[in-house]
């Protein structure tokens, strides 16, 4: 912990070093004692509360809905092995399309407002959801799935006793990248369509010259990306106390 | 009663038909414990799953107290060799003896005691909170015993159960099914490949040829019902079956050598 925090303070000082000696110029890399303080002065404003919270709202609905329809048809497709087959190339195709080709065709239906970010952000994180799901279904022991059968389970008692807990591993994973990658796409929507949220105040700061701000916003971005990943993190540990990648050593 | 009828299994893939099983008559009487020992790849699994209704037979019938078997009978209970695959790891002991019982509607109060005397009877009390991970091989196949018993099955099937524990934990471990056959007067058909095992727990044994399979043999266990460790392995009648045994088994694998399996 020490030494990460260490490294972590190295980079903070050569960020205020570097412009101070004058090896990059200060009006492009302000020192970091100059972001800082830009980040001060724009933490007490409530338009820069209602930015960080225009962004988390994108951010936490498109998630949610991404979640929430990634594990439906992954449990869907992934438990009827004739749907898994007859799904399996248009997967393929739609899951490489990069979600900020989409960005013409969400301004075309929604225009700047929150919808657009909305669809960029469920398009690219329902993907994650889904492929780890359906992971998560092909991974069922055989041998606990014939126990199950062998006590004669219902078809949703399987689902719900052997499915479900054995995918759900696959589920966190899949959760933790599709938070990531929807804080990637809801900055981006912001940015380049301009619909309000830490995007459209990055590209606000950059076009009328205040750089220590820009700064300041992209650090803002990168502490909401640390937080929803240590978040994820700690959900995983709660909730997978069971599984063999959090239970560390059995006792015996 | 446990009665199979002219059992056949043959896998087909695209290319081949494999032989699995190729007739297989024989019946299990009500609160008999038999043994089925047979060289190893002779199909007992596959046998065991067409018993169990977890596989589908090519041809004959099983039938559980005069029903036919099409899917897992009620009061069958399987206990697998894989216990660490078999036990759910995302649940405590408790509940993963607890779980079947719930999913056949007990009310809750039958389940808590039905429960408890499972895990007493297996000698596991004090272990209902802890997860199957967290116990020992031996332990983990206790409580998929526990939960087999728990169940009030009558008929019990056991596929290789001691095959992965310890030589020790498996005398104990055998001790444990002969007990509890004898206090709960289930039915049991015990799958293994180990020969002495078969005739220290069975009253009968049945001995498989090699694949595809047909009963080679079939031997009643005379040894006194009360059976130990020590004496019973030292008596001169035990040789004497466990010999048999090894003979008909030994007999079975040369017989399978010349053909390999009839490969169409």
């Amino acid at each position: 912990m020490i030494l990460r925090l260490s490294g972590l303070a190295a980079l903070v000082a050569l960020a205020e070093l570097l412009p101070r000696l004058g090896v990059v110029s200060p009006d492009y890399l302000p020192p970091a004692s100059g972001i800082a303080a830009a980040l001060g002065r724009e933490a007490a404003t409530a338009s820069f509360w209602t930015a960080v919270g225009d962004t988390l709202v994108a951010w936490a609905i498109g998630l949610a809905v991404a979640v929430t329809a990634g594990v439906a048809a992954g449990l869907l497709v992934g438990a009827v092995p004739v749907l898994r087959a007859w799904t399996a190339s248009t997967i393929e195709f739609l899951r490489p399309i990069p979600s900020v080709a989409l960005i013409p065709l969400a301004v075309l239906l929604y225009g700047t407002g929150l919808g657009s970010s909305l669809l960029l952000i469920v398009y690219a994180a329902f993907w994650q959801v889904l492929v780890q799901v359906l992971y998560g279904v092909a991974d069922v022991d055989p041998v606990a799935d014939e126990t199950a059968r062998s006590f004669r389970f219902s078809p949703w008692a399987r689902v719900r006793h052997v499915l479900w807990p054995t995918a759900l591993p696959y589920v966190f994973t899949g959760i933790r990248l599709a938070a990531a990658v929807a804080l990637v796409l809801a900055v981006t929507a912001e940015l380049v369509i301009g619909s309000p949220g830490l995007g459209a105040v990055i590209a606000v700061a950059q076009s009328s010259g205040a750089v220590p701000v820009m700064y300041a916003m992209i650090v803002v971005t990168g502490v909401l990306g640390v937080l929803i990943n240590v978040g994820a993190r700690l959900a995983e540990r709660r909730f997978l106390a069971w599984h063999q990648s959090v239970r560390g050593e059995v006792a015996l | 009663m446990l009665e199979v009828i002219g059992l056949r299994k043959v896998y087909r893939t695209d290319r081949r038909e494999v032989e699995a099983l190729r007739e297989l008559t024989f019946t299990v009487g009500a609160g008999e414990l038999v043994c089925l020992v047979g060289p190893s790849g002779c199909g007992k699994t596959t046998l065991l799953r067409c018993i169990g209704g977890l596989l589908e037979p090519s041809g004959g019938t099983v039938r559980v107290d005069s029903a036919p078997v099409a899917g897992p009978p009620a009061g069958m209970a399987v206990v697998f060799q894989e216990y660490g695959r078999s036990l759910f790891p995302w649940m405590s002991v408790r509940d993963n003896v607890a779980l079947p019982l719930r999913q056949k509607k007990l009310p809750r109060g039958r389940v808590n005691s039905l429960v408890g005397e499972a895990l007493q009877a297996v000698g596991l009390e004090g272990t209902e909170t802890a997860y199957p991970w967290q116990l020992s091989g031996g332990m983990q196949q206790r409580v998929a015993i526990a939960r087999a018993v728990a169940y009030e099955p009558s008929i019990l099937l056991m596929d290789e159960p001691f095959a992965a524990v310890d030589a020790q934990t498996r005398a104990d471990l055998e001790d444990l099914v002969r007990s509890l056959w004898q206090r709960l007067g289930v039915t049991i058909l015990f799958v293994t490949h180990d020969i002495d095992e078969a005739v220290y727990l069975g009253q009968r044994v049945i001995m498989l040829s090699a694949s595809p399979t047909v009963i080679q043999d079939e031997l009643t266990v005379d040894l006194p019902d009360k059976r130990n460790q020590l004496h019973t392995r030292a008596d001169p009648r035990f040789t004497a079956l466990r010999t048999h045994v090894y003979e008909q088994i030994q007999a079975a694998k040369i017989a399978a050598q010349p053909s390999p399996g009839p490969v169409r």
